[in-house]
């Protein structure tokens, strides 16, 4: 057999897979949906959108089938304990606090969700012109957002709610006055952070309006950030409620909210027959607070992959740490 | 004008207003002419202004001064509308030099190299702007497949392939280079440089390279421009210049470039040029280089040198030349 024969016979040539260098094997991963499958692969964050959903579903659906009205009074049946035919008891004038705890709800979500929106997109609209334009227009709106920055909020808070009244509309009002600095700031920095950047540039040089930059390039990027501050200011808001309620400013009776309930229910908090008029509102608006919370941090660590790694890094760390104290003692 | 020039910068100025008192002069005065189908290379160290020069000839930033004559046309003096209407975007083009932060991490390949077409209404359909999506991509020696990957599936090298493909979509006659290939290693530079100089050939390009790689300006121009603190301090033929250095500067950097050979480098130890590179804020009168130069003298610090023809298509603004 000639030489030349075998050579080709025991080695194959390189080549083909050589071409192939630049095929990318792993499968195309969109960043969007692996946060979701992060996000949904953590028990907590489950847990508290579990939490979340059935608050809503309850606010939305007790006080259309339930049997009381939130306002009808009942003086036959004053101060019940909890019971099956008031799941929650009732009030010192007869009021089923079922109904009433979640038609609270009802005004508590709502302040939540419309009080930490509504001024955060009104701060981003202003800190997103601020930031694009530069120059004396930012100089000019910086300046305004210092000085209303320099006025406590509850002062807004105060002025807005005495002269509108107490009401859900009033609140989101008084929370987008006092609120929009601080996510017109954290708007107008990200904004400048991607505006000199070469693919905003690229996109400047492709022909791109400041609006398209704004919203098709800088958004997409600044998303995750969004996300983690407004589920971080839901609580917040509620409990800005719940705080003005305790000061008299919040929801005004005959409508009701949970701060206002929990208000009520300090007045009897030390007699243990009307016990329950302070602990279920109470429980409700904790559970609700914490669930947004949690699912806030769980959210921030599902948009950043980095970040759970440090975690676990962290995590590993200190049980090797306490592995090798052990092994010295 | 002469014959066959593209681009004519004239008494071009930049300056970046630090705070009341303190201006950055990051470009000061440079005139130079491109010729249709030529390669500039525009050199100099970190902080002379050369990415200022490309971002200016591309109108990112507002000239403070001067002309940029292209086409004979003043574009330094468009405004936003001009810009549109003229339809600058299918003239000049740019590469980025950093390939990680040129490319938006939220757009697919397609989506980036597209953007342009989609804005200057090219193509009738979705289909057929995929079409010439596919067509610049196998321009640049990527796959067609590769239109649906995400910038962060892909090398430096791939990912300034993409950004080459998107200054390409919409056929300018201009590239700025703005040190396209300092961000990759050198196997990679190689065959991104050939790559540029094939498609010069093939789409008929004029090139703006801007570079701090003396060797990398060397091997893709024709013709070479030295810059120090804002200002030109040698123009001319690729030859010329790096066969007869004149200013005293280019001299210097020429020879800091690492010779591949120990013996030859001990045998031929330069003096390096000496001091740090001066501030561009609020520069005084005279040469920028005089408190570098071995042959600095008074006349230097009073008075500007002029950058003034020596004969053999070589510029030099030096008022001690060597010879």
């Amino acid at each position: 057999m000639d030489i030349q024969k075998k050579i080709t016979l025991d080695f194959t040539p390189v080549d083909p897979g050589l071409r192939d260098a630049d095929q990318i094997v792993r499968p195309s991963v969109r960043y969007w949906p692996e946060v979701w499958k992060r996000l949904f692969k953590n028990k907590l964050a489950d847990v508290c959108m579990g939490i979340i959903l059935l608050m809503i579903l309850l606010a939305v659906f007790v006080p259309v089938f339930s049997s009381y009205k939130y306002d009808a009074t009942d003086l036959l049946h004053t101060n019940v304990k909890p019971c099956l035919e008031h799941l929650f008891g009732t009030d010192a004038t007869g009021r089923d606090m079922w109904t009433r705890v979640w038609v609270g709800a009802r005004a508590s979500l709502a302040i939540g969700f419309l009080g930490a929106l509504t001024p955060f997109v009104i701060g981003a609209a202003i800190g997103a012109i601020s930031g694009w334009c530069g120059g004396w227009v930012d100089m000019a709106i910086m300046r305004i957002c210092d000085i209303m920055l320099c006025i406590p909020s509850m002062i807004y808070m105060i002025l807005i709610l005495m002269l509108m009244g107490g009401s859900v509309q009033a609140m989101v009002v008084a929370m987008a006055i006092s609120n929009w600095m601080g996510s017109a700031r954290n708007f107008r920095g990200r904004i400048l952070q991607f505006k000199n950047r070469e693919f905003t540039l690229a996109a400047r040089l492709q022909g791109a309006g400041g609006l398209r930059i704004v919203f098709r390039h800088i958004l997409p990027n600044i998303l995750g950030n969004i996300a983690v501050s407004l589920c971080g200011s839901v609580p917040g808001a509620i409990f800005m409620e719940a705080g003005m309620s305790y000061i008299g400013l919040g929801v005004t009776p005959p409508r009701t909210s949970l701060g206002q309930l929990s208000t009520a229910g300090i007045g009897s908090f030390l007699l243990p027959s009307q016990f329950h008029l302070f602990l279920y509102p109470a429980i409700v608006i904790s559970v609700m607070i914490f669930a947004f919370f949690m699912f806030g941090n769980c959210l921030r660590d599902a948009l950043d992959p980095r970040l759970r790694d440090e975690e676990y890094n962290a995590r590993r760390f200190r049980k090797l740490r306490r592995q090798m104290r052990k092994a010295v003692q | 004008m002469a014959d066959g020039v593209l681009l004519d910068v004239q008494h071009l100025k930049k300056y970046f207003r630090l705070d009341r008192r303190q201006t950055l002069h990051a470009v000061d005065d440079v005139s130079f002419q491109i010729r249709t189908g030529e390669t500039l290379g525009l050199v100099g160290e970190s902080g002379c202004g050369k990415t200022t020069v490309g971002r200016t000839l591309a109108r990112l930033y507002e000239p403070d001064g001067g002309k940029i004559l292209f086409h004979g046309q003043d574009i330094g003096a468009f405004s936003r509308r001009d810009i549109k209407k003229n339809n600058l975007a299918s003239k000049i083009q740019m590469i980025f030099q950093d390939p990680y932060a040129s490319l938006n991490p939220y757009f697919t390949i397609g989506e980036i190299i597209s953007e342009g077409l989609e804005l200057h209404h090219i193509g009738e359909s979705r289909a057929e702007r995929n079409e010439m999506v596919y067509e610049l991509l196998r321009r640049v020696g990527l796959h067609t497949e590769h239109a649906n990957r995400f910038p962060h599936e892909f090398s430096g090298g791939q990912r300034q392939r993409v950004g080459i493909a998107r200054a390409l979509a919409l056929n300018p006659e201009f590239i700025i280079c703005d040190e396209a290939t300092s961000a990759l290693d050198v196997s990679v530079q190689a065959q991104v440089l050939n790559m540029l100089i094939d498609l010069k050939e093939s789409m008929g390009l004029t090139y703006l390279v801007v570079a701090h790689d003396l060797s990398l300006v060397r091997y893709i121009s024709d013709r070479v421009a030295v810059m120090y603190l804002g200002q030109l301090v040698e123009a001319g033929s690729v030859g010329e210049v790096y066969g007869h250095p004149m200013h005293p500067y280019t001299i210097g950097l020429l020879e800091a470039v690492p010779i591949a050979d120990p013996d030859y480098e001990a045998e031929h130890l330069s003096t390096p040029v000496q001091g740090d590179i001066g501030s561009p804020v609020n520069p005084g009168p005279g040469c920028r280089f005089a408190g570098r130069c071995p042959y600095g003298d008074d006349e230097c610090r009073r008075r500007t040198p002029e950058l003034t023809e020596t004969g053999g298509d070589h510029q030099v603004a030096c008022f001690h030349p060597v010879k």
